[in-house]
């Protein structure tokens, strides 16, 4: 029999109605487990005081009503940047150490609405600047498979929360790559909605044009069914979609690949790549196949250029979100921002400078155009694109040092998508050197749906979601 | 040697909308305690984001339209960034290459056209309070008035005179109120002005063009022509002694000090900001459909000049029409009698400037008290006059004794006969001859 900690969603919900344990049992069998490891997996920044008093209101509930919203007694954690009143949100930022929000986020709104119990605040890069959890200026997170490697980022915390079993799903931010490279780099299944699937309002910006919410879980229904309850029109985000939220979860019902087309992007097998990693994601392709799909190589536009391109679209917006921390209110002073963030301030306020700003904004913006076509394109003839997360697993802690591009780096593979605006999900498809590598399946926007069909079908043909034992691995 | 100033305006307008510009704070923010009209989104708070209000949008369109501006199909918002501790989120969101409306004109009483450059949709900034609080000096920031919606009109720089530019200045202050977007109150600073100016010289050396300055923030059209005069004169000596001609570096803005009645240097172009403007992020751009543009403009009322051009063309008087055409219950008397011929609406028009008449009363009858003319019609008269002598031997014979006064009898008789209808001189001139002839 499964323990507490390794149940999924629907397996929480069973246990509830067949009273094989309540609600508070299973957040305070959490909290024991956190309070164990948490010390040196440095995941979460605060933890809910009200955990345990929610949780025996939702017994209550549970008692009255049985399974009545779908996130009910769902224990959750949280990046640190979506807006958590009665929780301190920090960004993992000193600028903002302490900062308790006078309101709440969409996002939040909604998880509560549908009953979920949020644990605590789950550690990033600062401001989410940066792809390892290093740049926090609370301390970097470790990975729940290797205490000497890193979660990845910036929404490290949150997939550390889920890898070392402190909770069956977490709430993520990907600007580009933020959700899918530390799902990839702990074993997780991450998904990235299509930009503007996900309200925005109060979590804290990085690029906005860019940013989108997503969740983190042990597996793809889970995620599935969280971004259902988060996904939607809305009004205080004027660049939300009104388009109908579809029943993601209620569509996993497909058996094989039969009738899909994929392709295998031949660019984002990098020559840098180690062969283990390259191996993997032609595995994965060929379990496709044989799960009955056509797989062809394709081609689109060399990973690199879009490095360019999101460095100084993200950068340039991060200049001028930042701009409202400017030392009067929320605190402290701009010298508590960290060096990678006044680096992306400094790079950003260069690129939009008179006389710089055509020659680099604009022209990241026509280049991000034409990533867009080539995307839509290959869209036009394939249902999906996949190839790796990341090019390697998870890397040594102090990886980052003397590294300012560490992140674009190793999120290159993910950078192409995210300009576009894609939907895309990262999952487990094998281990290299004991470290999971993740698979990404990218559709076009507001493809939802086909990208946790094909998740969906390729997880429950292969045996990769495994987790770490944390008494041997740290 | 020829001198021609240049002088451009910047007019900002508060909108008088029910929210503010980005998010549902009420936007009436004159006599409310500090920092009670507030939000995530107007007090710039982390993860708060923008929601445009449409109706300062179309607003924002019908004052374009009402300046015979284009609307622009493709448009907008930018990030204007720049430091200040009224701007909470460190830039104020505004419109750079792409406003709502472009390529308008006011044309003067003289028949100059002045051209409008660009009519865009921005946001204002909180209010700083420079006080003393405990014996310490303080400022403070009131951020009720921080995200209320500003509509920007650039002119090109078209007047060359201050008597144009305050001329152009009450046209669109006239404009603005009359379609009702706002009261464009100058004392509440809902109406801002900025003028920029600089001089043409042509002299014997060839021509010369004196350093553009920019006037900030002046909230009087009196102001403003005191501050262009200033200017003009300031910078005619200065080239005179200096010699130094416009460049790309050398803009400079001044204030305007009302009590000295000078202008004074606020800063250089070496010290100006470089606003960094890019595409705002979190709005996506505008596409202004046709049918829209042409609905603002069919709910746009008549127009300052519009009207007076109608009323002319209704026979009033132009002098009678510039002063009646913001009337608005005056005018309704005027079209009401349009199709009434017993009415001739430029002698109305003039009982209402000259106030002959009270409009809140029954205006046909006081009109017709006012120009009463009886039947002047001799011969029907005549007719009416010699019966009543006829029947009435005995007054005449009276009369004929010289008792002249009984004349009065046979008008009063006549006049009761006629029904009043009868002009009282000519009846009494046709019974003085008739008893003569008797």
């Amino acid at each position: 029999m499964k323990l507490l900690h390794e149940l999924t969603i629907k397996e929480i919900h069973a246990g509830y109605l067949k009273k094989e344990f309540t609600c508070v049992e299973l957040v305070q069998h959490l909290l024991n487990r956190i309070e164990k490891y948490d010390s040196k997996l440095n995941i979460f920044l605060a933890l809910n005081p009200r955990a345990l008093t929610e949780a025996a209101r939702i017994d209550e509930i549970i008692a009255k009503e049985g399974i009545s919203k779908p996130l009910l007694g769902i224990p959750m954690a949280v990046k640190d940047n979506f807006l958590t009143p009665g929780m301190p949100t920090t960004a993992s930022s000193n600028i903002l150490r302490g900062y308790l929000p006078q309101y709440q986020s969409t996002v939040i709104g909604k998880l509560l609405e549908a009953g979920a119990i949020m644990l605590g605040k789950a550690n990033m890069d600062s401001f989410a600047h940066g792809s390892s959890t290093e740049t926090s200026d609370f301390g970097a997170s470790l990975n729940p498979w290797s205490k000497d490697r890193l979660p990845g980022g910036s929404s490290g915390g949150p997939a550390a929360a889920v890898a070392a079993q402190f909770v069956p799903v977490a709430m993520g931010t990907e600007t580009a790559g933020s959700i899918r490279q530390p799902s990839a780099w702990c074993g997780t299944v991450g998904f990235k909605p299509t930009y503007g699937r996900v309200s925005r309002y109060g979590i804290i910006a990085m690029g906005s044009s860019l940013d989108s919410p997503g969740p983190i879980a042990r597996c793809v229904e889970d995620c599935a069914l969280v971004t259902e309850v988060i996904a939607g029109r809305d009004e205080r985000d004027a660049t939300t979609t009104s388009l109908d939220v579809e029943k993601y979860s209620a569509m996993l019902g497909r058996k094989d690949l039969k009738g899909i087309k994929i392709g295998l992007v031949k660019e984002y097998l990098l020559s840098a790549m180690s062969p283990e990693v390259k191996q993997l994601i032609l595995d994965a392709a060929s379990k496709m196949r044989e799960l009955g799909a056509t797989v062809e190589e394709v081609s689109l536009m060399d990973p690199k250029y879009a490095i360019g391109v999101y460095t100084v679209i993200q950068r340039s917006e991060v200049s001028s979100n930042l701009a409202r921390y400017d030392g009067i209110r929320f605190g402290h002073n701009r010298d508590a921002f960290c060096q990678e963030t006044k680096r992306r301030i400094m790079l950003g306020t260069y690129t939009l400078s008179a006389g710089y700003y055509d020659a680099f904004y604009k022209k990241a913006q026509a280049v991000r155009t034409k990533i867009v076509n080539e995307f839509q394109k290959v869209f036009s003839q394939y249902d999906a694109v996949i190839g790796a997360v990341s090019p390697g697993p998870a890397q040594k802690v102090g990886a980052t040092k003397n590294q300012p591009m560490f992140g674009e780096m190793e999120d290159i593979l993910v950078e192409p998508s995210s300009i576009a605006g894609l939907t895309s999900i990262g999952i487990p498809c094998g281990f290299v050197d004991g470290l999971p590598i993740g698979l990404q399946i990218t559709c076009d926007q507001l493809n939802e749906t086909k990208v946790f069909e094909i998740a969906s079908v390729f997880t429950k043909h292969t045996f990769h979601q495994l987790f770490p034992d944390l008494d041997k691995t740290l | 040697m020829k001198i021609t100033p240049l002088i451009g305006l910047e007019v900002h307008v508060e909108l008088e909308t029910k929210s503010k510009m980005f998010c549902s704070c009420s936007a009436n923010h004159f006599s409310t305690s500090p920092n009670t009209q507030t939000c995530p989104v107007c007090l710039g708070l982390p993860g708060a984001l923008p929601v445009p209000n449409q109706k300062a949008i179309e607003s924002c369109i019908q004052i374009g339209l009402a300046l015979n501006c284009s609307v622009n199909e493709l448009s907008k918002f930018d990030r204007k960034q720049y430091f200040y501790p009224d701007l909470p989120k460190g830039y104020q969101i505004s419109q750079y290459d792409q406003p709502f409306c472009s390529d308008g004109c006011v044309t003067l009483d003289s028949g100059k056209v002045i051209g409008v450059e660009r009519v865009h949709q921005e946001e204002d900034t909180g209010k700083l309070q420079h006080t003393t609080i405990n014996g310490q000096k303080v400022t403070l920031v009131d951020y009720n008035r921080s995200g209320v919606p500003l509509v920007e009109i650039v002119s090109r720089p078209d007047m060359s005179s201050a008597i144009e530019a305050k001329e152009y200045l009450k046209k669109v202050h006239e404009i603005i109120k009359t379609i009702g977007v706002s009261s464009a109150d100058m004392e509440k600073g809902q109406m801002r002005l900025e003028p920029t100016i600089n001089v043409c010289i042509e002299n014997e050396t060839g021509i010369h063009y004196t350093p553009l300055v920019e006037v900030k923030n002046i909230n009087s059209f009196n102001f403003a022509a005191q501050a262009i005069e200033f200017e003009i004169k300031r910078q005619i000596e200065e080239f005179e002694k200096t010699g130094i001609e416009k460049s790309a570096s050398n803009k400079t803005t001044r204030g305007y000090d009302s009590v000295k009645k000078i202008t004074f240097l606020q800063r250089t172009k070496e010290e100006a900001k470089d606003y960094r403007y890019f595409p705002e992020p979190d709005i996506p751009p505008f596409i202004i459909a046709k049918d829209l543009v042409e609905k603002l403009r069919s709910d746009l009322p008549l127009l300052p000049d519009q009207m007076i051009k109608k009323l002319i063309e209704l026979g009033i008087e132009e002098r009678f029409a510039k002063l009646l055409w913001s009337n608005e219950s005056a005018i309704a008397v005027i079209f009401d009698h349009r199709s009434n011929p017993k009415i001739d609406l430029n002698k109305l028009a003039s009982f209402i400037v000259n106030a002959k008449i009270d409009i809140g009363k029954d205006v046909t009858s006081q009109y017709q008290k006012l120009t009463k003319v009886g039947n002047t019609n001799r011969e029907e008269l005549q007719l009416v006059v010699k019966k009543i002598i006829d029947a009435n031997p005995g007054v005449v014979s009276e009369y004929q004794k010289g008792k002249t006064n009984v004349a009065g009898f046979f008008v009063g008789q006549a006049m009761k006969e006629t029904k009043g209808q009868a002009d009282p001189k000519t009846l009494n001139e046709i019974v003085i001859d008739l008893l003569r002839i008797v």
